[in-house]
């Protein structure tokens, strides 16, 4: 004990708050502040539509067909004579659980499955992995339509089957990582130490294998609300008369001749909130990455 | 090579199921680490390949043994073996392992694990990935305390910087928020030290500690293990290459060559007089030992490969010393007090190290 004040080699930083790191972060990386706040601000939306919401979503005005944004309507009404804007914010929820359902599926059936599979090597591993080959050569869109066949037309289904062709793409993410951290020194060390194998994977394997993971994750969030736009564009989604982005986008289409300022709304909605996501992915990449990591 | 196998083999099984609990009780009040005939073979396209035969070395308790040899001797494979590290796919272990009265060969996973960290500690040669990235220091080292006791996330941080404290790290609080890329070589070989030491192992061994850091720190760090393996009581099974490192920090030494014992010994004694001729030979390469500006001297060609291991003396084809009688297996034989595996042991009057 004597002997600590021997080398002042390192100086003693004082250890912020987790907030003000927080807040440091947020001033060093704005792309990450704006996508978080957007995103945000759609789950805000989302929450309290039936509050901010000018009409009720399905509410019809007949005299005002595919009329042009107005003082009354500020994004104008559809083909049937609804609030754009009103829809568009009805639209918000059926959206973002569309895209965490997916991806909250193939995070529960990917990673675990790649952690065993690079874990426990060998032939297992062989056989394992031409099955998710096998998997991978599906068509996302197709698999996903032949399962809203099979197990009944919805956006929940539609969803699922959308997670379920994620899924493989994760596990062999995970796979690949967890292969290249589970001969690291530091998982042997940990053992000759007398960890447990759960132990392990949990405590060393799984946090150093899955910073790619959280940016995929938030790059297949942007993925499946496009996947959900092009099933709900394909009437395989959300059914009528819910309201949803892709669906919006959809019927817009039809009149696309006569009303081209109804696809901007929807669009722009589906746009924005893939690029929040992409932005808030690759801010996390930086922020995750270990040999990045900042005091 | 299966005629060499059955020739060097005194049928290890015998030994690890019969005949240990009788010599149990007087081996657990002298010796806290007795391996016996261990041998370790790894299966690879060819088939079998054995890698150690029959090493055998006690440690005694509180103790300083030295394992010296050239890379690929078998050194850290004997400390994986003792540690129960050794894959457990096309890996073939047998012999006794027999620490402080319990044979750890029989013991299974669950039984290892309780001794790994707690009882036998290990520090790694390469203190750069020996610690995970994403965790603190700190984090790590109250891990490893949990693991061993039942004690609270706040005690197990306080005995974690207990432990950055004892392995002489200025300000240790600080230190255990770090994370392991901020910290030097020298600091994280404390670090890992510290993380050995933290259960109060009865057992400390150390593979190459200091190999991969630079010369001033190495001094430092050697000091380190010694005095707190002295302090605490822990004997230290220390692996290196370097007989300088020997020579200044053990009572007795084993030197390995392809994978088994040639010489076992006090290091006082084998330093002042080598019998074996590789033994000679490792001490005639220490730098320094020459007039200034001389060629250093090297032992010439290299460890054989274990798939091509010559029939007789394993280090017959490239000792100077080499006879007729060389061509024949080489057992370990009692030469005043010490082992060696030479059969001109008695005869040969070789080189040691400057008096």
């Amino acid at each position: 004990m004597t002997a600590i004040a021997q080398k002042p080699a390192m100086v003693a930083v004082p250890r912020r708050s987790r907030a003000s790191r927080f807040l440091r972060w947020m001033r060093s990386d704005i792309r990450a502040v704006l996508s978080i706040g957007f995103l945000l601000l759609l789950v805000l939306v989302s929450f309290a539509a039936p509050v901010i919401a000018p009409y009720p979503p399905n509410d019809q005005n007949v005299s005002l067909l595919l009329a042009p944004p107005d003082a009354q309507h500020w994004l104008g009404t559809d083909d049937l004579s609804r609030d754009v804007l009103s829809r568009l914010i009805y639209g918000a929820p059926n959206s973002l659980y569309a895209s965490f359902l997916a991806v909250f599926v193939a995070v529960l059936l990917g990673v675990p499955a790649g952690l065993v599979i690079g874990f426990v090597g060998g032939w297992f591993d062989e056989v394992a992995s031409r099955f998710i080959d096998a998997l991978l050569s599906f068509p996302p869109i197709v698999l996903a339509i032949a399962v809203t066949g099979a197990l009944g037309i919805g956006l929940t289904n539609a969803m699922l089957a959308v997670g379920f062709t994620f899924a493989p793409f994760l596990a062999r993410l995970v796979r690949a990582q967890t292969l290249v951290v589970k001969s690291a020194l530091y998982v042997d060390a940990s053992r000759g130490f007398g960890a447990s194998t759960p132990h392990i994977i949990w405590r060393h394997i799984l946090p150093n294998a899955i910073q790619p993971v959280i940016v995929q994750v938030t790059l297949a969030l942007a993925v499946a609300l496009l996947a959900e736009a092009a099933l709900s564009f394909l009437s395989l989604g959300v059914q009528p008369p819910s309201a949803s982005w892709g669906g919006m986008l959809a019927r817009a289409y039809n009149y696309i001749e006569i009303a081209p300022e109804q696809m901007y709304a929807p669009g722009m909605a589906i746009l924005l909130t893939a690029l929040a996501f992409n932005a808030l992915g690759e801010s996390m990449r930086v922020a995750l990455d270990p040999t990045m990591k900042r005091r | 090579m299966l005629s060499r196998a059955g020739t060097g083999k005194t049928t290890p099984m015998s030994v690890a199921a019969g005949k240990v609990s009788d010599s149990e009780k007087q081996v657990s009040t002298s010796a806290l680490l007795d391996v016996r005939d261990l041998s370790v073979s790894f299966r690879d396209d060819a088939g079998w390949v054995q890698m150690l035969n029959n090493v055998a070395f006690t440690v005694k308790r509180g103790e300083t043994l030295g394992i010296v040899g050239e890379s690929g001797c078998g050194k850290s494979l004997t400390a994986l073996s003792v540690m129960g590290l050794l894959p457990k796919r096309g890996c073939r272990r047998t012999g006794a392992i027999v620490f402080d009265g319990r044979d750890l060969a029989a013991l299974g996973e669950s039984g290892m694990r309780q001794i790994r960290g707690r009882q036998i500690g290990m520090v790694f040669q390469e203190p750069m990935s020996a610690l995970d990235p994403v965790f603190t220091v700190g984090d790590q080292i109250a891990e490893t305390v949990r693991t061993h006791f039942p004690v609270s996330q706040r005690e197990a941080k306080e005995r974690a910087v207990e432990a950055l404290a004892s392995v002489r790290i200025a300000g240790p609080a600080n230190c255990a928020t770090q994370y392991p890329m901020s910290l030097s070589g020298g600091m994280r070989q404390r670090v890992m030290i510290a993380m050995a030491l933290v259960c109060e192992p009865k057992l400390l061994i150390a593979d190459e500690p200091t190999t991969a850091l630079d010369v001033t720190i190495q001094a430092q760090i050697m000091e380190l293990l010694l005095e707190l393996g002295q302090r605490t009581g822990t004997a230290l099974l220390f692996i290196t290459h370097n007989l300088g490192l020997i020579a200044e920090s053990c009572e007795r030494m084993i030197a390995m060559y392809a994978g088994e014992v040639v010489e076992d010994g006090p290091v006082e004694s084998i330093l002042q007089r080598p019998l074996h001729p590789y033994t000679a030979g490792l001490l005639e390469s220490l730098p320094g030992r020459r007039a200034p500006k001389s060629r250093l001297s090297s032992i010439p060609g290299r460890v054989p490969s274990a798939r091509e291991m010559p029939v007789g003396c394993r280090f017959g084809p490239r000792c100077n010393y080499a006879a007729a009688a060389c061509q024949e297996p080489q057992r370990l034989r009692a030469v005043d007090d010490r082992h060696v595996r030479c059969v001109r042991a008695s005869d040969l009057a070789l080189a040691g190290a400057g008096v």
